[in-house]
């Protein structure tokens, strides 16, 4: 975070899009549109909301990011990458064997990365053990966690989101990534999860609906988010676009892991250019 | 395996099924009240990053003894085994060390992959009591949790341990917590048997000891099944039939070094009993480390069947799964011929 900065939020999406390419570049595969669609949340995160020192990643006073759906590992580490905590040159490792970037995120390969994601469903409660960790130690740093639409699904999620209301974790900021997309199918069609936010706040969370792709947007649902005073945890349901950024993609038929041809990664490259640009 | 009923007979009046929370102890027997949440409430003075945590279940865990003692130190999680075990992690991911309790059967069955995943996976220092293990309860396969050694030997990082009695539960909470990483016990409750501190003997993780000397039969047994492989070991004197039974509570790491040294002693029947499935517990575990170490004694199982076993009142279902005190010295006395 130390370097460029001046750099905006929407630069810094742009970067973390261009790391996640490259990264998948390397692989020829990855949940690239996924990325894609969350970048400006992850921007939002590491360049406006959270404190942390890119040298020190287990530093006591950061705020902690915990991601649940771990196969958006390449987001992550296309953020840390920018933020400064992975060196650039580990790009080309992603997903290759002995690599610090495995394809699915995990507690003890990566710096930056404080749990082990992928199977779904699990990163709330975890948060929610963190949550009451910080407090037992009087710290004031937030918790955030993402996690994706599909999650909801999960039963334990929603022990996660009883818990946490009930034992008043203001110091949890959670994200849902509605990007309408799992393994099968709509999320909503695999299982009905509306309408988010008044089920949430019937829950006792604080919960905001906003448009994940709208930097400004996203940057003020995590001020407030931070600001709320009363004791909840807060949530931040975030409506995003698979494949944001790379127009061919954005309107690619859409499922769950999208392919991508080998002569596309440039392409998508360029298409980021292009629409930085613009 | 079928239930098998039968009709009442008039003036036979029949055992019944004992509470959820009572005793294992037989009528008489020399017990100590809740030593698990005593030693935790012991430990935890010197120890202020022990928390305790559970799923609905402190009363019937002896986790609401620390609950009373260290009430803000104490997490009430619902009764919810999923965020129970996930929060656990996390609040060992920042430097503290919960104790997280609740029933075998619902840390073993509904929780392994949070236990999985967020513990043993990540390594954190989470310790995992757990009650009613094996066959403690009358209340059938919905709390019998008969295949948790099996569970949770098989999952990476993850320390294993089966006590006897209640000296062997204060000092193996004291090893768990000295222990760094994720640990699985399985607790006995309320008022628990005291029958160790007859016997020269002290818990050490990851050590066998060996109880009693015996020149026919060598009996090796975890849990309920040492203090039963006592009793019958006496009975069997009366026959002048000599049994050595060495206790092995961890299952995991197994004490290999000890278990080899005594199979080896020759011409001993090796006996192992155990209160858990036939299936993936310390019998297999003993058996497929002698078959590499190449010792090769006259092998016999003590264990529960790969069956749902039945409800009923807990006497008369260890007799009928071959674990009370008499079956195992008339099964003992059947192998010798």
């Amino acid at each position: 975070m130390a370097d460029r900065p001046n750099t905006s939020l929407a630069d810094r999406a742009y970067r973390i899009r261009r790391n996640a390419v490259l990264m998948g570049e390397v692989q020829g595969q990855g949940y690239i549109a996924q990325a894609l669609d969350i970048a400006d949340v992850l921007s939002v995160a590491y360049f406006h909301a959270m404190t942390y020192r890119p040298e020190d990643p287990d530093w006591e006073g950061r705020d902690r990011f915990l991601l649940s759906n771990g196969h958006y590992a390449i987001a992550l580490y296309a953020a840390l990458i920018e933020a400064g905590v992975i060196p650039e040159e580990e790009l080309e490792s992603y997903g290759t064997d002995d690599s610090r970037l495995p394809m699915s995120g995990m507690a003890q390969y990566t710096p930056g990365m404080e749990m082990s994601g992928g199977s779904l469903g699990i990163g709330l409660s975890i948060a929610v053990g963190k949550c009451l960790g910080l407090k037992r130690k009087g710290s004031p740093s937030f918790v955030y966690t993402l996690f994706s639409d599909g999650e909801l699904d999960e039963g334990s999620v929603w022990e996660a989101i009883m818990a946490a209301a009930h034992h008043k974790l203001d110091n949890l900021i959670a994200i849902v990534d509605i990007n309408n997309m799992q393994a099968d199918g709509p999320s909503t069609q695999m299982m009905g999860f509306e309408p988010l936010v008044p089920k949430l706040e019937a829950f006792g969370w604080y919960a905001q609906r906003v448009d994940g792709n709208d930097i400004e947007a996203v940057r003020e649902a995590f001020d407030r988010a931070r600001q709320h005073p009363l004791p909840q945890p807060r949530m931040i349901v975030a409506d995003t676009l698979m494949g944001k950024g790379v127009p061919f993609l954005e309107t690619r038929d859409k499922s769950h892991f999208i392919r991508i041809e080998a002569h596309e990664w440039q392409l998508a490259l360029a298409a980021l250019d292009a629409g930085r640009n613009a | 395996m079928k239930p098998v009923f039968s009709p009442p007979t008039p003036g036979k009046p029949r055992l019944t099924t004992s509470a959820m929370i009572a005793s294992i102890a037989a009528e008489g027997q020399a017990t100590k009240p809740a030593p698990f949440g005593h030693a935790l409430v012991a430990l935890a003075e010197g120890r202020p990053d022990i928390v305790g945590m559970t799923a609905d279940l402190s009363k019937y865990t002896d986790l609401h003894i620390f609950a009373k003692a260290y009430p803000d130190r104490f997490y009430q999680m619902g009764m919810a085994e999923q965020i129970l075990f996930g929060a656990a992690s996390g609040l060992a991911s920042e430097g503290f060390t919960p104790f997280a309790t609740t029933y075998a059967v619902f840390a073993s069955r509904r929780a392994y992959d949070f236990i999985h995943q967020t513990i043993a996976e990540e390594d954190r220092d989470v310790k995992i009591v757990c009650a009613l293990p094996g066959l403690t309860s009358g209340y059938g396969p919905s709390h019998q949790a008969a295949e948790d050694l099996a569970l949770f030997r098989a999952m990476p990082n993850m320390v294993v341990v089966d006590p006897c009695d209640a000296l062997d539960t204060e000092q193996a909470t004291a090893a768990i917590a000295a222990h760094k990483g994720p640990a699985y016990m399985r607790l006995l409750r309320g008022n628990v048997p005291l029958v160790l501190d007859a016997y020269d003997y002290r818990f050490e993780l990851g050590k066998a000891k060996l109880l009693r000397e015996g020149r026919e039969v060598l009996v090796i047994a975890s849990g309920i099944l040492t203090m039963r492989a006592l009793e019958a070991a006496k009975l069997l004197e009366a026959d002048k039939i000599g049994v050595a039974v060495l206790h092995c509570p961890t299952i995991k790491p197994l004490d290999v070094a000890t278990i080899e040294a005594e199979a080896r002693r020759s011409g001993r029947l090796v006996v192992v009993a155990e209160n858990h499935t036939e299936i993936g517990g310390l019998g297999e575990a003993v058996a497929r480390h002698l078959m590499m170490a190449g010792v090769h004694p006259t092998f016999r199982h003590i264990a529960l069947p790969d069956a749902f076993m039945a409800a009923g009142a807990l006497p008369t279902l260890h007799d009928r799964y071959g674990i009370s005190a008499e079956a195992i010295s008339a099964s003992i006395k059947g192998w010798l011929g």
